[in-house]
């Protein structure tokens, strides 16, 4: 059996090096499919039809079990996200405390549902599950930071902060 | 690495400790550093170098009492500090060597007298950062212990006679579990450590990882000593990057040791272990969808048997624990059997690691003897319901628990007596409830849940989930009729019989105890078209009014 060449990488994007990098040090095996997936996501911030070619090819993994693996996780997404992102948590100790409140303003004020981006590609509006700050909630994530004992209003003021950016 | 190098290690650490007079300690978890920890943390170092007086200031892990953050704790006083900003830093650093400061000062002497450390013993002391804190702590002494002076099956003989049961929540008997992967066949053997934190509205496990990580990897590898396995891992959630990045310099700093790597304490033992990365799948807490994500497939459960004792990651014996039950070995290891086992109740043995969060005062992370009485936790620890509410349920397990009444508080908290109350342990949430909270909402909540997180391979699930969310939602929106709650019960049987795996089969469980407990609030929606707590957004149709 011929050596396998993994093929070359899809463009001079010096990102692809460090998605390539963790394939090469889990030695091109099959089980670094997620950890693969999880580095495209945190290099280009979403995974397109190209990067997950890429990576089934150079893993030798089928295309359809790769597209299976992105879809099954909620972690990986389809889409790009937008300028910024504003999660709210959902997980029971915030849903309690009234995140469904938090969940309703942000979808008024931006004219979308969890897990769609505003139509100016401003600002993505998510739900997690559970973000691990139970003691604080409702949490919300503004850009990642973690802000907890959140009002309504606290996510509104952002909301407009960034808006007027 | 032997054990008189540990104790140089920890003597030199104790020597460098003891050229600062004072310690502060500033908690960093996650609820905590949300509220401006860190900026707390870099204005007491300067603070304290402005001041001339040997400070040491020292980030740590979880201090517990979350509400009253951020937390500092000034030893060797022992004096802690809640609501603390940056700005209370020149006044903490000079009163140090006088009286403390007053305004500061927190009276959480109920709280913490209730509780037993055996998991969080070094939460709040140690820099979860550095290996010789934890070293300094008696930390890697019980994995040398075991390495130099016991065989493997009496370290799996200490493991049963500690009465350790699984602290995912399952409660299988730990050690049980230990020598059925000691004795499968097969020269190659795994030892994996669920992280996969999927409760939503628990983070034990979390703090665990990032506030006292080699408590984990200890754990670990005295299993897999005792399993006879060479390689270990450790499966994420991605949700936790802290906990990720804890873990990944602490397994190096364990490697730097040679705690880790060949040939441990010059024995032929080696052992490694690798990170694995969650992907947001609730379903991968069960183990065997755990092990396919390992394998970095779709994380869908498999018929058991072959349990993943005897046929688990790639196909070999696995042994597969929660975080926190790896966090309770090194102690029983250390402290032997009978110590653990003499802590707890008669089925129940050990401590518990609870998220208590909700409608209470004092939200945070506890750790109790198993035994004790919910109303303890709720009143004593717990500091009670604030706001002039009143308790109406405990909600244990998360997805696969139920809601527990009010006037059940006298129960003791053991895995066998939480399932007879219809709920279970679980992995350690414990989420207070009171007359605001709506009981069909939350066994609605829980379904939509599992609904959105059932994994669909098998139908009772996949569709039995989505069916009870219609019939649930219909409830809440006053439409439903006696049938549907008829039906839902029904489906809640089939639901619970026939699915494949765990999420599904505990499903119902949400919906069975709040059924059981709270039938009238049901009635009371479907018949009256009312929510008593007021929380169900209730259109009355204008004929029904007329």
């Amino acid at each position: 059996m011929p050596a396998f060449t993994p093929p070359p990488l899809p463009s001079d994007d010096k990102r692809w090096k460090i998605v390539n990098g963790t394939m090469r040090k889990n030695g091109f095996a099959r089980y670094a499919l997620i950890e693969t997936l999880h580095t495209v996501q945190s290099s280009f911030g979403y995974l397109d039809d190209d990067a997950i070619r890429f990576v089934a090819n150079s893993l030798r993994v089928p295309l359809s079990q790769a597209y299976g693996v992105v879809t099954f996780y909620h972690y990986f997404s389809l889409k790009p996200p937008g300028k910024h992102t504003v999660t709210i948590c959902a997980g029971t100790a915030c849903y309690i405390k009234g995140a469904d409140k938090l969940v309703a303003a942000a979808e008024k004020r931006l004219g979308i549902v969890p897990g769609q981006t505003s139509k100016d590609t401003e600002i993505s509006l998510m739900t997690a599950r559970c973000v691990g700050a139970c003691s604080r909630a409702p949490v919300v994530l503004f850009d990642g930071e973690v802000a907890g004992e959140v009002a309504a209003e606290h996510v509104l003021e952002q909301l407009e902060r960034w808006a007027v950016e | 690495m032997t054990i008189e190098e540990l104790e140089q290690i920890a003597e030199s650490v104790r020597q460098e400790n003891a050229k600062f007079d004072y310690e502060v300690n500033v908690c960093m978890d996650l609820a905590c550093a949300s509220q401006g920890s860190d900026k707390l943390r870099d204005a007491l170092v300067k603070a304290a170098e402005a001041s001339g007086k040997k400070v040491m200031v020292r980030r740590t892990g979880c201090m517990g009492p979350c509400s009253a953050g951020p937390l500092v704790r000034v030893d060797p006083e022992e004096t802690l500090y809640s609501h603390v900003n940056a700005g209370h830093a020149e006044a903490i650093v000079s009163s140090l060597g006088g009286e403390p400061v007053a305004a500061l000062q927190c009276d959480l002497n109920e709280h913490f007298d209730k509780q037993v450390r055996v998991v969080l013993e070094n939460a709040g002391q140690i820099d979860p950062e550095k290996i010789d804190d934890y070293i300094c702590r008696d930390g890697y002494k019980a994995l040398m212990t075991a390495l130099l002076e016991m065989t493997p099956n009496g370290v799996i003989h200490r493991i049963t006679e500690s009465g350790l049961r699984g602290r995912g929540g399952g409660g299988y008997p730990t050690g049980l579990k230990w020598s059925t992967v000691a004795k499968a066949n097969g020269d190659l053997k795994y030892v994996v450590c669920n992280g996969d934190e999927g409760d939503p509205g628990a983070f034990m496990d979390r703090s665990v990882m990032e506030g006292d990580p080699h408590r984990v990897i200890e754990g670990m590898a005295i299993a897999a000593y005792a399993v006879g396995a060479s390689k270990g891992f450790i499966y994420v959630r991605a949700e936790y990057p802290v906990a990720v990045a804890r873990l990944t310099t602490a397994l190096r700093e364990a490697r730097r040791r040679g705690l880790l790597g060949s040939n441990i304490g010059g024995t032929t033992f080696s052992f490694d272990v690798e990170i694995r990365l969650g992907a947001g799948a609730f379903v991968c807490g069960e183990e065997t969808a755990l092990i396919a994500s390992i394998e970095g497939r779709r994380g869908t459960p498999k018929p058991r048997p072959p349990y993943p004792a005897v046929s688990g990651l790639w196909g070999k014996p696995t042994l597969l624990n929660n975080v926190e039950t790896y966090a309770n070995v090194a102690p029983i290891v250390r402290n032997g059997g009978k110590w653990f086992a003499n802590m707890g109740s008669e089925r129940s043995k050990g401590t518990k690691v609870f998220a208590l969060t909700g409608k209470i005062a004092n939200t945070g992370l506890i750790e109790v003897p198993l035994g004790i009485k919910l109303w303890e936790i709720i009143e004593v620890i717990g500091g009670g319901v604030p706001g002039g509410h009143t308790l109406k349920a405990i909600q244990t397990g998360g997805p696969s628990g139920g809601c527990i009444p009010a006037d059940m508080m006298g129960l003791g908290v053991s895995y066998d007596a939480l399932m007879a109350a219809g709920s279970i342990m679980g992995s350690g949430g414990m989420i207070v409830m009171d007359d605001t909270s709506c009981m069909v909402n939350v066994a609605r909540f829980f379904i939509e849940f599992c609904m959105t997180e059932s994994c669909g391979k098998c139908i009772p699930c996949r569709a039995g989930t989505a069916q009870m969310y219609t019939l649930l939602t219909r409830i809440c929106e006053g439409t439903g009729t006696m049938e549907d709650l008829e039906l839902l019960e029904d489906l809640c049987s089939t639901v619970k019989e026939a699915s494949l795996c765990g999420l599904g089969q505990t499903a119902p469980n949400p919906v069975l105890s709040t059924l059981k407990y709270f039938r009238n609030e049901y009635i009371e929606h479907i018949e009256h078209k009312r929510c008593p707590a007021g929380v169900c957004n209730i259109h009355i149709p204008a004929e029904v009014l007329a």
